[in-house]
Order: structure tokens, then sequence, then C-alpha cells
């Protein structure tokens, strides 16, 4: 085996030049002759456009022009790329979000003027000379005041803020409410999943250039899925072919799902470019960010839980109240449906599962997919209703969980809510977070933390989620408006070096270490030989990007198809040198050799052979060694695995301090462990930031109070402990060639739930039980409320 | 930022005369002034900045007080009073960041007055002197309520004198984004009896809490505050926490503070 395969913690390559300030992101790209643009956007949550002025503006030094939506007039809205179906069958309701502003501004940050200017400080200028007359209408914040029918409307065209009424599975609907009416047992729990901002370290940036001269348009934008923003920035709004339309998303300091959307930004810069005759840039500033960038979660469930006496789970009921925002951003209304009602039957064997959604517009930024996206607000609810029975029942929460999960033998196995389980082992990932936590040993620790005045308790979450999205057929029936496979180029030069072509973009993930290591494993080279192109629609091949923990599972698995057709080409190649038949061809360690014989050529005798191809089987065999394969997987992967978190109360002041974290995963097959840590160290981090710190906050007139840094709290390294990782209890997924589920999302999905579980049992131990539960983020103000209210 | 000018100048006259002129703002550390700038919520025509006076710099010791110049950042104050005034050495090194400490001042914080900033309550809790250019000013009589202070037009704050107690200690509770104080309270010692500045929790600013400070007086511990509270009334309530856990946080951070100093 090559010493940088399947397998090895290579450590990260493009790692050298971000930490020495040497990556290429898109602000660092500066375009000969370029403006600059700025936004002037709403200070209301919700208004009515009487005016626009912008005479005195125009007229300013360095303006070169100020656009308004009519200057978008031709132009389509951004599209929503999901379309959900009701429970009675209908569509949802779908409003226009155009590019700018057109009649009313929908909330605080939405965008009414571009001011292109030559400096970005003239553009600024000039936005405060913009006479704007805006009648403020009243806002609508809270999602069931949205739905009552006296409510404004954020839409006026549309009969109601309310975008869908969802139900699944409907036809079981009936089958849960009888298995309520008769269980031994009913638990419920109301709870909120906070809105949160995703802060990425780098902000969004757009840059737009036009070549008049070959009629094509560039965009370098800081995205994760480059072809996905020219199929619907290219073929929904701007009506440019895609081979006019070149899309660049160069190095990407983070996305976490917030890069995925096509935003107005983007589609702005692409046509003032080619209005102006000049490339234009835009970056946005951390306020803006805030009130741009599409947010997340923002649900309000109430969960119930039916038991039969020997505490068998019968039924899951869960109803939420989706909070969309002001418009629907790309893939915003499959979040609370497909991807969270499908993960409500969690690791366990219940039989029947109801989940309801009204997805409900706001005056808020509108919300989207976030590390995770629906498998959190799945996993919060199922593992707090699990956790408040086993305290209602007076029963230990792991033999609760242990005595419900389906069991390894069981799968493949077909959950009531569609979709079906490759794989899995509960038990063993459980059995082996308890043992790294020294669970046994709790009491004591709590013990000797009640000896120093605090209170310690331990929270268990047991999480199962879907990674690469998929089958596109069966997608594209749940309304899906794209397909999800994904594709992978690889191009062998000469002298066997390798360009590794993908339709997969990594901003963070590390794919310029990992991708290799596949090829590298494959062919027995060193890694070094294979280099990753990605990020730019002009060289890789059509690929839906990366979201969903899918890049290794479903781009890694068209890397390994297209390393394959590589293989077979070779050996035939091979063949012809070594004259023996193919069927005798073996690869070994880089070299094809014939089975049985000491007859061997070598990795770059054979690429060079297809190059220069002086002794080569012409008539049968074209010259060249490069290969493209599109996969489309036939399931979902589902990577699950057990958390536990411990932590410490200060009674005084209410504050939680994490002590220890174990995550115990099952992400299948790994192809580098140490990047797989760190994704989990990241997900981790932000599981918790979601449980402790982070929220949004709107006041009840649709102004942002949570719009900076100072307010909007961002976990920090002195606010997790070091934390235990294990990926040792695997499960390989059966459906795809490297056996890989994916990594990216699990620890922002199994976070929360075990840190809030933690809190209660901590006050629950310390006598506080009238505490059934506290919303995310449990703030020492919470915690301290919570314990001082009875 | 809107475009401005800057000047530096290396004397105390100078920077007055500097002030003098219309559209003039004095400029110590930046770390308040500059973010509001970026934003465009403050458009000076003209940046004086005072960090270019020696005079303004340093902490010296003169008797029984420790005076410290007002363009002192907190990282100086951290390491050059530890000897003399621990408590207050500890205060300023919990400041911010480092990036926050290498660049923010003493004047600057004080004349200020971030109602949840910490330099206010050892100001006050030392019953120190705000030393300007044109008078000396009592703590007691500087901080007036919210963003605002005794300071007149023109008048720039060149020192701060400090007695030094027997002992003291500053406990802080973050707000946990800003890392400003949610609740600080800085108890300080001294042989006329006991001060405890809270800041961080009132709407009229930092205050002294008299009823513990009495209390204090006669029992320097941690149980002499035993059956005291601050009434929730006119404390801060947002997001952070309400009016009841400020003046309950008052309480405690006022106890550990006392706990830190024995």
């Amino acid at each position: 085996m090559p010493k940088d395969g399947i397998g090895a913690s290579t450590k990260r390559r493009e790692d050298i030049r971000f930490l020495t300030g040497n990556g290429r992101y898109t602000d660092d790209i500066n375009l000969r002759g370029q403006a600059y643009v700025h936004f002037l956007r709403s200070e209301v949550a919700h208004g009515r456009i009487r005016s626009i002025d912008t005479s005195a503006a125009s007229a300013m030094p360095g303006v070169i022009r100020i656009f308004t939506a009519e200057d978008f007039g031709h132009a389509g809205g951004l599209p929503c790329g999901w379309l959900v179906t009701d429970r009675f069958g209908e569509p949802m309701q779908e409003p226009k979000h155009p590019i700018l502003a057109e009649g009313k501004v929908r909330h605080v940050g939405d965008p009414i003027c571009g001011i292109v200017a030559e400096t970005l400080e003239q553009a600024r200028d000039a936005a405060e000379a913009i006479e704007l007359d805006i009648e403020e209408l009243p806002a609508v914040v809270d999602m069931r005041k949205a739905l009552e029918d006296n409510s404004v409307k954020v839409h006026d065209d549309l009969t109601s803020n309310l975008c869908y009424d969802w139900g699944f599975v409907e036809e079981n609907k009936e089958a849960v409410n009888a298995a309520f009416a008769e269980a031994a047992h009913v638990v419920s729990v109301e709870l909120t999943n906070n809105r949160l901002c995703a802060n990425p370290m780098e902000a969004r940036v757009a840059i737009g250039d036009y070549d008049p001269w070959n009629e094509q348009h560039t965009l370098y934008t800081t995205s994760q899925n480059p072809h996905v923003i020219r199929l619907l920035m290219g073929a929904f709004v701007l009506s440019l072919p895609e081979h006019k339309l070149r899309i660049v998303a160069p190095d990407v300091g983070g996305g976490f799902g917030s890069k995925i959307y096509h935003y107005a930004e983007e589609a702005f810069c692409t046509h003032v470019a080619k209005v102006l005759r000049q490339p234009v840039k835009w970056t946005s500033t951390r306020s803006e960010a805030f009130i741009s960038d599409a947010h997340a979660r923002d649900h309000v469930s109430k969960v119930e839980l039916a038991l039969d006496k020997d505490h068998n789970f019968l039924a899951i009921r869960s109803t939420t109240l989706a909070n969309m925002g002001a418009y629907l951003s790309t893939f915003a209304p499959s979040v609370p449906t497909w991807l969270h009602g499908t993960l409500m039957a969690g690791p366990y064997k219940t039989p029947l599962v109801y989940v309801n959604v009204k997805a409900v517009f706001t005056n808020t930024v509108a919300v989207d997919a976030y590390r995770g996206a629906g498998r959190p607000e799945a996993t919060f609810q199922l593992e707090r209703i699990i956790d408040k029975a086993a305290r209602e029942l007076g029963v230990d929460g792991v033999e609760l969980r242990r005595k419900n999960f389906i069991k390894p033998e069981q799968f493949p196995y077909q959950t009531p809510v569609a979709v079906e389980y490759d794989s899995g082992n509960f038990h063993a990932t459980m059995d082996k977070m308890l043992e790294l936590s020294n669970y046994a040993n709790l009491d004591k620790r709590v013990e000797e933390s009640r000896k120093k005045g605090k209170l310690r308790g331990f929270g268990i979450s047991q999480y199962i989620e879907a990674c690469g999205i998929a089958p596109s057929h069966l997608v594209g029936q749940l309304g899906a408006r794209a397909g999800l496979y994904e594709t992978a180029t690889v191009r062998v030069n000469a002298t066997g070096s390798i360009s590794v072509l993908t339709g997969c973009h990594s901003h963070g993930q590390g794919h310029e270490t990992s991708f290799p290591q596949i090829v590298a494993d494959m062919i027995g080279i060193d890694a070094s030989q294979i280099d990753i192109v990605h990020g730019d629609t002009a060289t890789t091949p059509m690929g839906m990007g990366t979201y969903g923990s899918r890049s290794m599972a479903v781009g890694g698995s068209a890397l390994v198809k297209a390393t394959n057709k590589i293989i077979d080409k070779a050996k035939k190649i091979a063949a012809h040198l070594l004259e023996a038949s193919e069927a005798d061809i073996e690869l070994k360690d880089g070299k094809f050799s014939v089975a049985g014989t000491d007859k061997s050529v070598d990795w770059a005798g054979v690429t060079l052979a297809a190059y220069v191809p002086h002794n080569y089987p012409l008539e049968s065999l074209e010259p060249g060694l490069e290969e493209t394969a599109f996969y489309d997987p036939n399931n979902f992967t589902f990577p699950s695995g057990c958390y536990g978190c411990e932590i410490e109360v200060d009674p005084d002041t209410g504050k939680v301090e994490i002590m220890a974290f174990t995550a115990a995963d099952d992400f299948g097959v790994v192809i580098n462990p140490m990047i797989v840590e760190g994704q989990v160290h990241g997900g981790l981090a932000q599981g918790i930031g979601q449980a402790l710190t982070e929220n949004c906050v709107y006041d009840e007139n649709g102004q942002l109070l949570t719009g900076s840094f100072m307010d909007y709290t961002m976990p920090r390294a002195d606010d997790l402990p070091v934390f235990k990782v294990d990926h040792s209890c695997f499960t390989p997924c059966t459906h795809n060639p490297l056996g890989a589920k994916g990594c990216g999302e699990a620890g922002a999905i199994g976070a929360p739930p075990a840190v809030v579980n933690a809190v209660i049992d901590a006050l629950h131990r310390a006598g506080h039980t009238h505490v059934q539960h506290i919303n995310m983020p449990v703030t020492p103000a919470r915690v301290w409320a919570a314990m001082n209210s009875k | 930022m809107y475009a401005f000018d800057f000047v530096k100048p290396a004397t105390l006259a100078d920077a007055v005369t500097a002030l003098g002129q219309d559209g003039a703002m004095p400029l110590s550390g930046g770390q308040t002034l500059l973010p509001t700038m970026k934003q465009r919520l403050n458009s000076p025509e003209t940046l004086v900045s005072l960090t270019g006076i020696t005079d303004l710099k340093g902490v010296r010791r003169e008797g029984d007080a420790l005076v410290i110049g007002a363009a002192t950042t907190h990282a100086e104050v951290a390491r050059d009073a530890a000897g003399d005034y621990p408590g207050l050495a500890a205060l300023a090194g919990q400041i911010g960041d480092p990036a926050v400490r290498s660049r923010g001042t003493l004047g600057g914080s004080i004349a200020n007055n971030d109602p949840s900033a910490c330099y206010p309550a050892a100001v006050l809790g030392s019953g120190a002197t705000i030393i300007t250019n044109m008078r000396e000013i009592s703590a007691g009589d500087f901080f007036q309520g919210m963003f605002a202070t005794a300071l007149e037009e023109g008048e720039i704050i060149t020192a701060i004198r400090f007695p030094i107690p027997e002992r003291s200690a500053y406990a802080k509770f973050h707000q946990p984004a800003s890392r400003f104080a949610l609740t600080g309270a800085f108890v300080a010692q001294y042989a006329g009896g006991v001060h405890v500045a809270i800041t961080g929790a009132s709407e009229s600013g930092v205050f002294r809490w008299s009823e513990a400070e009495a209390a204090l007086s006669g029992n320097f511990s941690p149980d002499a505050l035993n059956g005291l509270s601050v009434p929730a009334k006119g404390m801060i309530g947002d997001l952070h926490g309400t009016p009841e856990y400020r003046a309950h946080l008052a309480g405690v951070m006022t106890r550990r503070a006392v706990a830190a100093a024995s």
C-alpha cells in the first residue's frame, strides 16, 4: 500500500498555503479597471417603496451608475430549487425573490439599490445621498402571529404567510393518533431550534467580469457549488447559456451551507459587468453578512412519544413551525420536510411516525440549510423526548434507548418515514461512547463536583443522519429541481502524474489531500503524483458541489468509478506492451505484471505509451488516458453515532462548563482519519455553539438585535473541552464503492441534545426536578432563571 | 469610514489647540471610536491622537497612590501596576482580548464610560481622582450615567490617581459575545473602609453598593454579605440577562471579589 493511501492520516497539503496567508480567496482577486459595488439595504423590516430618487447621488464624484429593480425588469427572480407539495396535494406558495426590491422591502437588509463607483467609499457616500421614500408597514416576525387570519402579509400576492402545510407520512396520521390514544405512556415536550447565522470566517464576495469580444461572462464568487450557481443564475435569472457563463469559486473560507445558495449579489455583479463593460466587485462586510446571508434552523416544535407498558416506542408525533424568512432561499423548503421528516424515526424501531410542518413567511432574512440541515432539528426532538421519557418513567436513558434500537442484524431496515437504512450498529457506538467517557464512574465525579459547589450532569445523544442525498430520480419525485449525482475526471498525464477534476468543492474539507489518497490507493502510486482541480466551471465537469456531507460518499465514489475506467484501459495497454492477455494483467503498487511471470511494466511506462503510442494497439484502443465518471447513488448514506456530554453548572451564575465530550461515530470506511477527526471537531464546536451560545434574535419590529459579534455569541476555544473522538465502530455503506458515509455534519447534528440533556441531568441530580426543558441557547441567564422558577 | 484629517501632537498644549478646531475629536486607543467610524456612525473632521504625548503615558508610584497616564494601554497597566496594585492590574488584564489590551487605554475607557466597561469599577471603587488639563475630578463626580461624564468640551484626561488599597479584587461575569462585563464587582479595602463598585448592571452606569460597603467595612468576608441584595429596579435588561439576573450577579460577583481579595 502506498504511504498516503486510504486510511492514512496524511497532513492536509492545502493547509500550508492557508496557514501562511497564501490562499487565494475571492476578495484577493482584483481585475484591471474594476469598479466597486455597495448595496443600499432596507433599514426597516417591512415597507412599501413610494419612490427612489437617485439623481443627486448619481452626480456624486466617482459614481458610475446606480441600479434599481427597474434595471432588472428582464431578469427572473432568484429561483427556489425545491418544490414541496403540501398534505392536500397542492404546491407550496412560491413568491418572487427579486434581485433588488420591487415595490416592497421585506426584511432588514433587503437590497434596494446597487451603487457602482470607482471606489467603495464613493459608492457608500452616494448611497447616503439617495432619497428613499418608504412607507413603513407593520412587520410580522413571530410565526404563530404570521399564521393568524388577520396577519400582515409578507407577500401581498400570496393568500397568506403559509408557504406549505406538509404531512408525512400523511397516510399514517390516523394510525399514529390511534396509537397515542391507546398508549400506556405519552410524553411530550415543546421546544425551539434556535435561529443561527453561519458566520464563515470569509464573508461573501462576488466579482462580475464580461468579455464583449467573446460574449463571455465570468463570476468569481464565494460558492460551495459553482455549477449549481451557473445553472440557476444562467437558466433562471439572467438567461445566459452555460458556454457563455463561467463561475469560479477559488479558495473559499468556510461555507457551512450558507454559500450553497444563489444570492442576489451574484446576479447583480454578473449582469452589471456587462452593462458597464467593466468588472464590478462586491465584498460583504460582517454587518452585511448578518442581514444578507441565509440564516438557519428557527423551528418551533412539539414532539410527542407514545410507549407501551414495557416502554417500547409505539409512535412519534411531531408538529413544527418552520421559519422561511421573507423569501424562499435556494433549498429552504426541503430542510424542514425531506431532510427532517425522513429522520424522525432516528435509530429506533418506532413503527409509526407522523410529522407535520407548516413553513411560514416572516419579515426576516431567508432561512436555509446549515451544517446538518433538518437532521439536527429531528435529532434534537428525538433525543430530548427520549431523555424526558426516561425521567418520567423512572428508567435509565441508556437502557430505554438500547431497548428500542434497531438491532445490528435488522439492516437493511425500512423505516416508517420512507428511508431504508443500509447499515449501522447503534449498540456498538453507544457502548464505545460509554466506555470512552468512563460513564461507569459518573456518580463519583458528580459527588466530587458537589463538594466544589458545582452541579455535574451527563447527557446522551444517539443520532442517525442522512448524507449524500440521492438518487436523482427519487429526489426529483420529492420536489428537487436538480439532480444529485457527482462527477470526476481522471486526467492521467504522459509521465504518470494525474490531475483529478472534480465537481465537488473544497472550502475547508481537505479534498486536495483526501481525494488523491483514493487514486493513490487504487493505482499504487504516491499521492504526491496527484492533484485536485475544483471550483471552476471552465475546467471541471458538471458537478453538484459540496454540502450535505456528500463529497466523499458521492464525489469520492465518482472518483473510484473514473479511476476504475483508467485502470481497465491501462491494463489493456499493459497487456499489449507485455504481449499477454488482459485477463492475466495484475496491478499492484503501481506496477502491471503478468500473473505467474516476472514480466512487468510500471505505471509511467503505461502512461507514456498511452500518449506516445508507438507501440500501442491503435486498431482497438484510442490513445490517451483520461476518463470521466458520473455517479448517482442508489440511496442516501446513513452515518450514525453516540455522543456523551459531561458538564458542570455553576449554581450561583447558571453558567454551564463542558467538562468532557465524547463522540463515537460510525462513518463507514474512513479515508483520512485525521481529517475526519477535524471535521468532527468543527461540527461539535458548531453544535455546542448552537446549544450554549449562538442565537439570532429579532425584536417585534423585525430589527436584528444580534447584528454583530458584540451580541451574537460565537463559540470560542475556551468554551470547548478537548474532544474524545472515535470512529472505530464502523459499518461500511453497502451501496457505494468506498463504503464511506460522510462525516461533515455529524457533530452539529448530534451535539445539541447531548448538551441540553446534560444540563437537565445536572439540575435534576441537584434536586431542581421542576426543570423539564431549557430552550437553546442554554445561556447562564436561562439556566439561572430555570433553577429559580417554581 | 468618512475621510478625516489626522494629527498626532507631541505635547498636551498642541493637542488642546488641535481639539479647539471645529469637528476635531480626541483619539486614544480607538477601540470604541474606530469601529463606530467604520460604520459611519461617527464622522470627525480631524482625529487628534493623544498617544504621542509622552506625559500621558506610564505608571508611577506617588506616595500612597499609583498615578497612571491616561494614554497607558490596558496591557501596560496589567504589567506595570501588578507590583503596587495587583487588583487593578488583574482587572486590566481581563479587558477584551490581547489585541484590545494592546491598543485600548485607561483614559479612553473612562472618558467613554460604557456602562459595561471594567475600568469604571476600579476608578470608582478606588475613590480615584481624574486629572485633566483643567482640573481634578473625584471619581464620584466624574461618572454621570451611561456614556456620560463630567468632562467639558476640550477637556482631556491626563492621568488617574488611584489610592492604593490594603487589598482588592475584581470579579467579572462576561457578557458572552462582547466579553464586556455582564456584571462586574470591584472591591477594595482601605483604612477608612471598604469600597464596592458594580459595573455592567445598572442603567445608570457604574455605581457603589453602599449597603455592601457598610457590611464589609465591619467584616471583610463573603459571609458579611449574607442577606444583602441589589434591587433589580434600575438594572439593565437585554437579551443577555434580565434586571433580576444582573442584580443577582452583583451579589455573586461581590462575594467572589471579596473571597479573592481575602
